[in-house]
């Protein structure tokens, strides 16, 4: 029972760096139809953020919190330079688009820094575990369970009380008309932008806190599983992505947790074919958006 | 009176096709004119144009005698420039009542607001009962007094209604008519376009048909229910 309890923690908090990775994902895509090939490149900047300001002998709180702030800046910044340019392209050069991005940030940090990890020590007490008798709980997971809430909860009140994050919402479904009643599509646009960047520099400082290292292609992984989990939810829904990233993490932890050692090996082709019959199942994903826009 | 719209050889393409093939247009302050014509006619092109959907191919648009042609659709509708755009099109995963903060959003401040958004909910009693319901969940009619109410809470000047009773039943239309009739009589300066001939052109002060993208007839909203020309145009598109 009690490992059965510990797997269950420790999927809630792979699936929540997921579900951010998702969420990320999906409010940009949900808005200007770009799957964003990039924005694995957002948590490699964030890492490497971190590593240069601990570098630099920055507190570890600020150099998170420098972290998150990078990636938001940098996802503004690559709409600006990058998507804005395309915007109402077709889904392919979008697409197209993003690998660009996504290659120049990668050769730059392989050529500027290093194609090799470098170390990110954070302090002791965070890779520590807690005792609850029962139950041996690691710090790490439990912060990743409270911050993923936090985000979370802060993120859907950015999208229910705030002007442009309804407007957000509003453009998923009809960006014209929340044009025609005087909305600015650059102001909805650069917000969605920003709220992925900010989750992708939360997803990479909680990733990069498990892993203790950054390198120029670490992003790719996590955010592989990000993709599958929007599809998995239904493809620019926002509460889809969130259920797909979790449901991506409970299948891959409960994976490694309980399957024999012999067909260990396939545990990844198991787990995608789960996906797949999961998507057989429901072919628009588990939640999927209420309409796709007519614009 | 002055001319608060005035349209000259508009014409608006759509990659090889020419929806709008050099259009005159006026509408003075106060009025309501009808912009009539069967379907593909170039009347929504013509809408699109005016509220920035589209950029026109040539010819010219001013409203207040300032050219706009090419003005994005936020700084138009910020301008006071209002489309009720053709098929509802209200946010139907949002609420009622948000469905109103945005279409105040850019125009007033949050008092003001809430206080445009109280006015609405007086003059549509069932947006106030529905106020936290998904617009997607309303009736035809209810979506069509929602969308209305939605470019209303901007306070335009020109409002630009686009096929407002389209697929409504006959005592909604009648209501739509009505407060069409009634938001002229408050001052509001109306561009209608309808497929409804003769209700339209009973409250029109102004008509003009088109037909292929051109105008085939124009003359008061009396003058064209007497032409026996307007229904001749119809039935020839």
């Amino acid at each position: 029972m009690d490992v059965f309890l510990q797997q269950c923690v420790n999927a809630v908090s792979l699936g929540g760096i997921y579900a951010l990775l998702a969420l990320g994902l999906a409010v940009v895509f949900s808005i200007v139809r770009l799957i964003n090939f990039a924005h694995g490149e957002i948590m490699t900047i964030a890492g490497y953020a971190v590593w240069i300001s601990l570098a630099s002998s920055v507190p570890v709180a600020a150099a998170i919190l420098l972290g998150v702030i990078v990636a938001l800046l940098a996802s503004v910044a690559m709409e600006r330079v990058a998507f804005r340019a395309m915007r109402g392209a077709s889904v392919t050069s979008l697409l197209i688009t993003s690998f660009a991005v996504s290659e120049i940030v990668k050769v730059f940090f392989q050529n500027g820094i290093s194609a090799r990890p470098v170390p990110i020590v954070l302090p002791a007490w965070m890779s520590g575990s807690i005792n609850f008798g029962f139950l041996t709980i690691s710090v790490m997971s439990l912060i990743s369970i409270v911050v993923v809430v936090v985000s979370l909860l802060a993120l859907s009140l950015i999208l229910t009380r705030t002007t442009l994050g309804v407007a957000m919402r509003a453009a998923a479904e009809d960006f014209a008309v929340v044009r025609l009643v005087g909305i600015k599509a650059n102001h909805v646009v650069a917000l969605a932008f920003a709220i992925s960047g900010f989750l992708a520099g939360v997803a990479a400082i909680l990733w990069v806190a498990q892993r203790g290292s950054v390198d120029p292609l670490m992003g790719a992984a996590p955010v592989l599983k990000a993709f599958i989990a929007t599809v998995l939810g239904g493809l620019g829904s926002l509460s889809g992505a969130v259920v797909g990233g979790f449901a991506v993490g409970v299948v891959e932890v409960f994976l490694q947790g309980y399957l024999p050692e012999s067909v260990a090996p396939y545990r990844e082709a198991i787990s995608l074919s789960i996906i797949i019959a999961m998507l057989v199942l429901r072919p628009d994903g588990l939640l999927p958006a209420p309409n796709v826009n007519r614009s | 009176m002055l001319n608060m719209l005035a349209v000259e050889k508009l014409a608006v393409r759509y990659g090889p096709v020419e929806a709008v093939r050099g259009i005159d247009l006026a509408v003075k302050q106060g009025e309501i004119v009808a912009l009539l014509g069967a379907n593909g006619a170039g009347k929504s092109s013509t809408l699109a144009a005016i509220a920035g959907l589209v950029r026109p191919a040539s010819g010219t648009i001013s409203y207040g005698g300032k050219s706009i042609s090419g003005l994005p659709p936020e700084t138009l509708s910020r301008s006071g420039i209002g489309l009720v755009p053709e098929g509802r099109r209200v946010f139907a995963s949002l609420s009622v009542a948000e469905n109103l903060w945005l279409g105040g959003a850019s125009h007033a401040s949050t008092t003001d607001r809430k206080h445009r958004q109280a006015e609405m909910e007086e003059r549509f009693p069932i947006l106030r009962e529905r106020t936290h319901q998904k617009a997607g969940l309303l009736s035809g009619g209810e979506q069509q007094m929602l969308a209305i109410a939605r470019a209303l809470m901007a306070k335009p000047k020109l409002l630009l209604l686009d096929e407002p009773s389209l697929g409504l039943a006959p005592q909604m239309v009648e209501r739509v008519f009505d407060l069409i009739a009634s938001l002229r009589s408050e001052g509001l300066t109306i561009l209608l376009v309808e497929q409804n001939v003769p209700m339209s052109l009973a409250i029109a002060n102004h008509g003009v048909v088109l037909a292929n993208g051109r105008v085939a007839v124009t003359g008061t909203g009396a003058e064209l229910s007497r032409n026996s020309k307007v229904s001749e145009t119809y039935l020839a598109a």
